[in-house]
């Protein structure tokens, strides 16, 4: 256990978290340039193009230290967004300590601050890193103030590196060694491992990403999950290099995976404890929580014959994604679909993204919506995250809405805007730090509903990129809220309906008007677009039908082209929705949540 | 009187210079003439085994009426000679007004022509140069009298709306001279910019707007009101015919589905359900008829989907509409069942309407018939 070391990489997003991971697995050996793709742990796609991690994801690392000992570096990969926070503190739970990287340039943001917090809390040894200082723009003086004076930690015990460049490598590894103390634990104990993250395999069923922090577990052996108490018998145990590889056993102070013929990863919660049927320990380890999500749509397919389909490849989305949740729902305008819950706006975009790009669906989400919660003149208390369960205004004694506490860092000059903004979005209860020179700590309890509603873009917008964000649901607090309909000529779109505070019915209405005239486009009929609250009408727009558009010349030789390009328009139209006689694109059912950013 | 007799078109693909809207394939090295009549010859004779007949020839270009009457001779007795042409063919071509004279229309005649399509364009000189025309209105004139004195008793003549500097009075007066002449075809085309045109850049670099669309509907139904007022039969978009039997028959095998065959650099041709069309530089179809190749560039054959929007979007363009009885025997679908809630839509608001048959579009449609044809 004492060649052992457990890390993980904090950082705000963009710092270099990926490309540090990369470095050292370079420098490491466990690939070589041959097979080496940039930002190896960031499987997916999705993940390198937007440059966000998002599932966690583990690699060994064995390392031949000055000290002229061998070790094994276990790098624990955590994701980096706000929607992901739990994901990042089981990661974290499974590290002895972290190096805390920071951008050279850009100085401590806020997920630094936030991660520092969530290390801090699990003890761990930090190592703070300031990367990119290749950068012309760097500013090591700055950041080594920031460090000192708003982190609270020591200066000296820096590491300067730009991953970019492999400067500073081998120093971080060598005080991967030094300074992060190995695992404690005994393989003795009574088996009790954490479960950090699982993925899904076509051919093995569920991969579990452990860390044990006692005992032992090898192939063969019955294993309890401490959360349902269910059962599975162990078939291979490994570690992670660049594949998994088998290994005899796992053992305390070890990471690495258990294949158990768990079906789905659904079957398993992030953060359980593993132990062994025979000789439980006596707890669970510490933190669990059942992440539960907070954004809810309805997702449906552009054409109902994908119905089916679409079914298949959300079962099949699910195995890999524990936190993703669905369930049938229907709506009148847009037929046979699904209600699905998520833990945040990037989470939807990526479920929504990862349908469209893996499955090959043309689908159509729904306006997202938080989880109301009315209590109805009968004292019967119910929730209700879809507008089209709206009960009857008449039947409702209170309504109320999920708060969150948002923790904003920003530079001093931002603080106006950003308060008018916070305020805009029903912001209460402000404090505010000046955790630096010119730096502001400020914190707000505000709706969640608002927080879906277009404040990440405009809350970057008015700090110019330079403000970080980060929050945590607190609690229910009552609102006079009202279900808001769109009519399309005339006919009601229930997946456009929304739930909204009374007081920002109408501006809302208005918005989504305006909205859906920029983004459905001109068709043959004049289209009437209509906000309404019940039977009263709070806002209009009407976008013009078409009235000349038809090609001057069409002779032999134009015939061929202009059928291509109303080719090319007919298949366009094909990813729109057709609702009474007007197509919508996809595009326009989100839009109505944007605000004008300017 | 409509047949399904194939068309042949023939492609000139010379002029003296290039006007500024036009996106025609054309060069203006005239000295290649000659060997192009030579290679056109050779391209007549190509198609002997899969074309037998035609009822209407057009010559279109470019310019033809840059050819001398004897390398027109040329081309007819090749034409002849290879093909059974239709005693009652329709034999059109395009004229220039600037190089024609009332010799060159009496050799027409001889030659066979027996419908004339002037390139009139405008009766402002300002707006002629403007679009850089290498005529003037004074030469417009004296074409159409002379082609009158020379005896062609069909002529039609090319007018184009929407540009920079002119209103819709001004417009409404070119139509009244227009009328004044009683041609047999009047074509109105909206001036539409077509990329890479010398006119698209002078529009781009002076920062032009084409009219806006309120405006272009105007001047599409102050033409059609003037020239049904006048008698004329607004028979497809841009082409209004003083009887039935002055509507260009040639054009309306493209809008039928209609076979035709299409000779020369960038023509194209149509045959059951494939289409194909030439190279479109000069040289290179020079070259490979020399080498006894065909110069076709690319060949298509359309499916029943394609060749159903092809029906939709060429007939609604027409005021005859679509033959829904041909439409179902080609196609095996009855349209007004596969898109019953669009069309009665669309009737209920008056885009098109169901008459004998056939579905037809109303004025209002036939402006947007691009959009129709997405039903």
């Amino acid at each position: 256990m004492e060649n052992i070391r457990n890390f993980s990489i904090i950082a705000h997003i963009d710092h270099g978290k990926s490309t540090l991971a990369d470095r050292l697995i370079q420098f490491t050996g466990v690939c070589n340039e041959r097979n080496f793709q940039d930002q190896i742990l960031d499987n997916m796609d999705i993940e390198r193009e937007r440059g966000i991690t998002i599932k966690s994801n583990a690699i060994s690392l064995p390392y031949h230290s000055h000290d002229g000992k061998d070790y094994i570096l276990n790098l624990i990969d955590t994701p980096g967004h706000v929607d992901f926070s739990y994901e990042v503190s089981r990661s974290l739970a499974s590290c002895e300590g972290v190096l805390l990287l920071i951008d050279a340039a850009q100085g401590v943001q806020a997920q630094t601050l936030a991660n520092l917090y969530l290390a801090t809390e699990h003890n761990l040894e930090i190592i703070p890193i300031i990367n990119k200082i290749d950068l012309p723009s760097a500013d090591i003086d700055r950041v080594l103030e920031e460090i000192d004076s708003e982190l609270g930690l020591d200066p000296d015990t820096h590491i300067k590196c730009s991953a970019k460049e492999g400067i500073g490598i081998e120093e971080i590894l060598e005080a991967i060694v030094e300074r992060i103390p190995p695992p404690k634990g005994s393989s003795e104990n009574p088996l009790a491992a954490l479960i950090f993250d699982a993925h899904y395999d076509s051919f093995r069923g569920t991969i579990i990403h452990c860390r044990v922090f006692e005992g032992t577990v090898k192939s063969g052996d019955i294993i309890r999950f401490m959360y349902n108490n269910t059962t599975y018998k162990v078939e291979e145990v490994g570690h992670f290099l660049l594949k998994r590889e088998k290994r005899e056993k796992l053992s305390a102070g070890e990471v690495g995976y258990i294949i158990a013929g768990v079906k789905t990863v659904a079957d398993v919660r992030t953060g359980d404890t593993i132990t062994l049927q025979e000789k439980p320990c006596s707890q669970p380890l510490p933190g669990f929580k059942e992440v539960k999500p907070v954004v809810f749509a309805s997702i449906y397919p552009i054409a109902s014959d994908d119905y089916q389909d679409l079914a298949d490849s959300l079962e099949k989305y699910k195995l890999n994604d524990a936190s993703f949740i669905f369930e049938k729902d229907s709506s009148v305008a847009l037929g046979q679909g699904f209600r699905c819950g998520f833990l945040g706006l990037l989470h939807l975009d990526i479920v929504q993204e990862r349908l469209e790009r893996e499955y090959d669906l043309s689908i159509i989400l729904s306006v997202p919506s938080v989880r109301y919660r009315f209590t109805l003149k009968d004292n019967k208390v119910i929730y209700v995250d879809n507008p089209s369960h709206y009960p009857d205004p008449a039947e409702i004694a209170k309504g109320e809405e999920p708060y969150i506490r948002a923790a904003m860092m920003l530079p001093e000059r931002y603080l106006g805007a950003v308060m008018k903004l916070c305020m805009d979005k029903r912001g209460t209860n402000s404090t505010m730090n000046y955790t630096g020179p010119g730096r502001v700590e400020l914190s707000y309890e505000m709706p969640l509903a608002e927080v879906i509603f277009d404040f990440y873009d405009r809350f970057k917008s008015v700090t110019q990129g330079y403000g970080s964000f980060d929050y945590d649901i607190i609690d229910y607090r009552e609102s006079n809220l009202v279900l808001m309909d769109i009519l399309v000529n005339s006919e009601k779109v229930d997946a456009l309906s929304q739930i909204v505070h009374h007081d920002r019915a109408r501006s809302r209405a208005l918005l989504a008007c305006d909205r859906l005239k920029e983004e459905i486009p001109r068709q043959m009929f004049k289209i009437a677009i209509q906000g309404a609250v019940g039977t009263e009408i709070i806002a209009r727009s009407t976008i013009s039908a078409f009235r000349k558009d038809v090609t001057a010349k069409c002779y032999g030789g134009d015939i061929s082209r202009k059928r291509k390009l109303l080719e090319k328009q007919k298949a366009g139209k094909k990813r729109m929705k057709m609702i009474g006689s007007v197509s919508i694109p996809q595009s326009a059912f989100l839009a109505v949540l944007k605000s004008d950013t300017d | 009187m409509k047949s399904d007799q194939a068309g042949l078109y023939i492609h000139i693909p010379f002029c003296l210079s290039k006007c500024g809207y036009c996106s025609f394939y054309s060069i203006e090295s005239l000295n290649l003439i000659p060997e192009y009549i030579v290679t056109l010859k050779k391209e007549i004779e190509y198609y002997r085994n899969v074309f037998s007949s035609f009822d209407t020839i057009y010559l279109g270009g470019g310019t033809p009426s840059l050819l001398s009457i004897g390398q027109l001779e040329t081309i007819f007795k090749a034409i002849n000679k290879s093909y059974n042409i239709d005693p009652h063919a329709e034999i059109t071509m395009e004229v220039n007004p600037g190089d024609v004279s009332l010799e060159y229309f009496h050799a027409l005649l001889l030659l066979g022509i027996n419908r004339l399509n002037i390139g009139i364009q405008s009766f402002d000189d300002n707006i002629l140069k403007f679009l850089g025309r290498r005529h003037n209105s004074e030469e417009s004139i004296s074409a159409i009298n002379d082609s009158r004195k020379a005896g062609f008793d069909n002529i039609g003549i090319d007018l184009i709306y929407g540009i920079h500097g002119q209103n819709i009075s001004l417009w409404k007066k070119t139509i009244l001279q227009a009328l004044s002449y009683a041609p047999e075809h009047i074509s109105c085309y909206q001036l539409s910019l077509e990329t890479g045109t010398p006119l698209y850049k002078k529009y781009a670099l002076q920062n032009i707007k084409l009219p806006a669309e309120k405006e272009q509907l105007k001047f599409f139904h102050t033409t059609t009101d003037e020239l049904e007022k006048a008698g004329y039969i607004h028979y497809e978009v841009s082409n209004f015919a003083r009887q039935d039997k002055f509507k260009s028959r040639h054009n309306q095998k493209y809008w039928e589905h209609v076979p035709y065959l299409g000779l020369g650099p960038a023509a194209h041709s149509f045959l059951g359900n494939r289409r194909w069309w030439n190279t479109s530089a000069v040289k290179t179809y020079l070259k490979e008829i020399a080498q006894d190749k065909m110069p076709v560039e690319n060949t298509e054959t359309l499916s029943v989907e394609q060749l159903k929007l092809e029906a939709l979007f060429l007939g609604l363009r027409t005021k005859a509409g679509i033959d829904l009885k041909r439409y179902k025997i080609s196609y095996g679908v009855d349209l007004l069942v596969d898109k019953k809630t669009i069309i009665d839509a669309l009737i209920k608001n008056k885009f098109v309407e169901l008459k004998d048959g056939f579905l037809r579009p109303t004025r209002t449609g036939m402006a947007v018939a691009d959009s129709l044809a997405l039903i």
